[in-house]
C-alpha cells in the first residue's frame, strides 16, 4: 500500500499558462478545482488563503477562479483546511465542497465520512478530496527560521519555495535564489509527521504532487470513482496537457522509493514510542 | 483488500468490480442479508420526526417481515432528546432501518412499552441522576437487558453538559448528580458528539446488525468499524477539549488539521499557531473533538475501503441527514 490504490498515474501540466504562472508544480490542483467549478461539480473549494504574515497560510472557502488564483502555491507550513469543512456547508451554504489537503488531512475527510460523530451534514457534501503529496510540515516560526535564519531571506522578500532533490530552496522577487540542505530542515519539522504513514494522499480522489515528473510538470492519481469521473472530464474539456508516466524521468520509481522510505522511517518512530519510557510508552494513534 | 470484496457481497451479492488477488470470493456464501433500498427510496421530504410517530406497526411485536431483525431500544436518562431527534433525522433512511434491520422495540418517545425489555441494542442518551432512583434502576435494568449498551451521545458518555449541574432547579432541586453511564454499568460503545449525526447513528446500527446477525465475514467487518468506539467506552468516562493538549498535542501526534475546531459544537476551538486553542469557559466537555481527531484514532483496515463502505451503506439506508 504505499502508494494505496489508484485507477491511472499520468504525468500532467495545466494547459493555462495563466495557471501555471504562480502555481507550485504543474497548477493541476488549482486548474482541477477552477474545472470542477466551471462545471458545477464544486460550489467551491477549501484552500489554503494567504493569512496575515508573509507565507503564513489561513484556510479560505474560494467560490470563484480568481479566489483560487489567489490561494496558488505551496506555503511549507500548518494550514488547518478542515477546520473550515463544516464552514463551507454552513455559512457558505455549498452543498458540493473540494478540499485541498496534506495526506493528512485528507485522512480526516475520510474519518469524517466513516465516523461522522460531529459532523452532521458534512460528509456526502464533499464531491472532490484533491491530496498533496507530503514528506513534512513547518509550524511558522519554523519555516521563518529556515527562511531568514538559514536562507538569510526575509520572509516578505521571498516569492516562492519549494523542496526537492535533497534541498530547501527559497526564490526572491529580486531573482535571487538561496538553498539549503533539506537536512538543516529536519528539527524544525512537526512532530506529528513522524508517524506519519502516508506519502501521496492515499485516500483522495486524486492526489498530485512534484516527485517523479520533470520541472513544471506534477505526477497525478485518479483514486476514486469521483476522481475519475472529474479528471475525464477536465481531460475531455482540454484543461491538461498529459504524459504517461512511464515516459518521463525520474518516474514512478521515485515516488515508490520515497514513500517506501516515509512510511519505513516513521514506522521505526512508532515502533520506538511503545518503548520510550521505562516500561512505558506514548500512545498509538493507529490501533 | 478484504474488506472491500467483503462489502461488496455483504450489500448487492456482487464480486467487487476491481479483481483483487485471492479474495476467496468462490466459496463465499451469497449473504444478501442487508437488502438494497428501493431505487426511489431516497430520504423523505417532508420532515422525519413527524412521520416517525405515524410509523406504529414498528413496536408491533408480533410483526415479524425480516426474521432476522435486530430489536433496538431507546433509552432515555437525562438528556434532551437531541440524539433521539437525530437518529429520526435519518428520514428516509429510518424506515429503511426499521423496515429491514431492526425493531425499535422500547423507546418512551416514539413506542408505548412501559418496562425496558429484553433487546439486542440499547441506544442509551443521556446521563444518570444518581439523585434519582429511577433512573439508577432503568440504567442497571438496560444492562441486564441489553446484549450490546451504546453510549449514544455526549451525555451518557462522558455528562457533558450536565457535567455543569449543581442542583437547585425547579422542580427538582435535590438532583444534582449527573454521571456518564459508564459510571455504573459496563459499555459497549460510545458514540459520543452533541449530539452525534445521523450518518454516525445509522452506520452504527447497521454494523451493530452486521454484528449480531451476519455471517462470520461480516462480524468481521463490523467488529472492525466497531473496535475504535468500543475502546473509546473503555478509555474513560471524562472528556473535555484538554484531551486534544493531553492526548494528541502532549503525545506529537497533533498535525494541525483542524477537524477538531470544525466539530466542536460550541466553537470553543480555533487553531492558532497550527494548533488547536481551547476556550475552556466554552467548552461543555463533549468530548466530539477527541473523537473526530483523525490522531485519536485511525483504523487503516476500515478506513482504506472508505469508498466501498461508503457507497454500500448509502446504498442500503440512504445517505442520511437531509
Ligand atoms: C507541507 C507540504 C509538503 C509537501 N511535500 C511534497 C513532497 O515531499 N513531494 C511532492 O512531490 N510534493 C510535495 N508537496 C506538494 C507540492 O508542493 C505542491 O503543493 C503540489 O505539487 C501541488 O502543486 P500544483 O502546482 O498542482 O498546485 P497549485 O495549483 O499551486 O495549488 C496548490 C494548492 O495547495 C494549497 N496549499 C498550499 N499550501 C498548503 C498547505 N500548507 N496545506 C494545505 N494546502 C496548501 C493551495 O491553497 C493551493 O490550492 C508538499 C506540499 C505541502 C503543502
Ligand atoms: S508528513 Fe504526514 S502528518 Fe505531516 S503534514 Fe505531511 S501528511 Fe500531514
Ligand atoms: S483534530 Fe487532532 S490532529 Fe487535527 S488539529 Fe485537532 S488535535 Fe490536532
Ligand atoms: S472543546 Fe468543544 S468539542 Fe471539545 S469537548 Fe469541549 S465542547 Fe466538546
Amino acid at each position: 500500500m504505499v502508494l494505496g490504490n489508484y485507477k491511472d498515474c499520468v504525468c500532467a501540466r495545466a494547459a493555462d499558462p495563466g495557471i501555471l504562472s504562480a502555481s507550485q508544480d504543474g497548477g493541476i490542483v488549482t486548474q482541477l478545482f477552477a474545472c470542477a467549478l466551471e462545471h458545477g461539480i464544486i460550489d467551491g473549494a477549501v484552500v489554503a488563503g494567504q493569512g496575515d504574515e508573509p507565507y503564513k497560510p489561513v484556510p479560505i472557502v474560494a467560490t470563484t477562479v480568481a479566489e483560487l488564483l489567489e490561494a496558488r502555491g505551496t506555503r511549507y507550513n500548518v494550514c488547518p483546511n478542515v477546520s473550515m469543512i463544516k464552514e463551507a456547508t454552513r455559512s457558505y451554504g455549498l452543498d458540493k465542497v473540494g478540499i485541498v489537503g496534506t495526506p493528512c488531512q485528507i485522512q480526516s475527510v475520510r474519518k469524517l465520512q466513516l465516523y461522522p460523530m460531529g459532523m452532521r451534514s458534512v460528509g456526502s457534501k464533499i464531491a472532490l478530496a484533491i491530496g498533496i503529496f507530503c514528506m513534512e510540515n513547518f509550524s511558522y516560526q519554523g519555516l521563518e527560521a529556515m527562511v531568514e535564519d538559514l536562507c538569510n531571506v526575509k520572509m516578505e522578500s521571498a516569492c516562492k519555495m519549494d523542496i526537492g532533490k535533497g534541498k530547501f530552496t527559497v526564490f526572491t522577487e529580486r531573482g535571487a535564489v538561496s538553498q539549503i540542505p533539506l537536512k538543516l530542515t529536519h528539527k524544525f519539522e512537526q512532530p506529528g509527521c513522524h508517524v506519519c504513514l502516508d506519502y501521496v494522499a492515499n485516500l483522495a480522489d486524486i492526489s498530485t504532487g512534484s516527485v517523479g515528473t520533470p520541472d513544471g510538470w506534477s505526477t497525478v492519481f485518479t483514486r476514486t470513482k469521483a476522481g475519475e469521473s472529474i479528471w475525464g472530464k477536465a481531460i475531455e474539456a482540454g484543461y491538461f496537457e498529459t504524459k504517461p508516466i512511464s515516459d518521463v524521468k525520474p518516474g514512478l520509481d521515485l515516488v515508490t522509493k520515497l514513500a517506501t522510505d516515509k512510511i519505513t522511517k516513521n514506522q521505526k518512530t512508532l515502533d520506538e514510542r511503545v518503548s520510550f519510557g521505562v516500561g512505558k510508552g506514548l500512545r498509538n494513534p493507529y490501533l | 483488500m478484504g474488506l472491500l470484496s467483503r462489502l461488496k457481497k455483504i450489500f448487492t451479492g456482487k464480486k467487487p468490480e476491481q479483481p483483487e488477488a485471492g479474495s476467496g470470493s468462490a466459496n463465499a456464501p451469497k449473504a444478501v442479508t442487508v437488502p438494497k433500498a428501493r431505487p426511489g427510496a431516497k430520504p423523505a421530504v417532508t420532515p422525519g420526526d413527524v412521520k416517525v410517530k405515524k410509523n406504529p406497526r414498528k413496536i408491533e411485536k408480533e410483526e415479524k417481515p425480516v426474521a432476522e431483525k435486530i430489536t433496538i431500544g431507546h433509552v432515555h436518562m437525562s438528556g434532551c432528546t437531541g440524539c433521539l431527534v437525530s437518529l429520526a433525522d435519518n428520514y428516509g433512511g429510518l424506515f429503511t432501518l426499521l423496515d429491514n434491520y431492526a425493531d425499535l422495540n422500547y423507546c418512551l418517545t416514539l413506542a408505548d412499552v412501559r418496562d425496558i425489555p429484553k433487546m439486542d441494542v440499547a441506544l442509551v442518551e443521556g446521563s444518570v441522576c444518581i439523585n434519582d432512583h429511577h433512573s439508577v434502576e432503568d440504567i442497571r435494568k438496560a444492562r441486564k437487558n441489553a446484549t450490546i449498551v451504546v453510549a449514544l451521545g455526549s451525555c451518557a458518555a462522558y455528562g457533558n453538559i450536565t457535567r455543569f449541574c449543581r442542583g437547585g432547579q425547579w422542580n427538582q432541586p435535590q438532583h444534582e448528580s449527573y454521571l456518564p453511564i459508564a459510571d455504573l454499568i459496563d459499555v459497549d460503545v460510545y458514540l459520543p458528539a452533541c449530539p452525534p449525526s445521523p450518518e454516525a447513528i445509522r452506520n452504527v446500527a447497521v454494523m451493530a446488525y452486521l454484528l449480531l446477525r451476519g455471517s462470520d465475514e461480516q462480524k468481521e467487518l463490523a467488529a472492525a468499524y466497531l473496535k475504535p468506539l468500543m475502546d473509546l467506552a473503555k478509555r474513560g468516562t471524562e472528556a473535555c477539549g484538554c484531551d486534544l493538549m493531553i492526548d494528541v498535542i502532549g503525545q506529537s501526534l497533533c498535525i494541525g488539521c483542524g477537524t477538531c475546531a470544525a466539530t466542536c459544537p460550541v466553537r470553543a476551538i480555533t487553531i492558532e499557531g497550527g494548533r488547536p486553542n481551547i476556550n475552556r469557559d466554552l467548552c461543555i466537555k463533549c468530548g466530539a473533538c477527541y473523537a473526530q481527531c483523525p490522531r485519536s484514532f485511525f483504523n487503516f483496515d476500515v478506513m482504506n475501503q472508505f469508498e466501498a463502505i461508503g457507497e454500500a451503506i448509502d446504498a442500503a439506508m440512504g445517505k442520511g441527514g437531509e
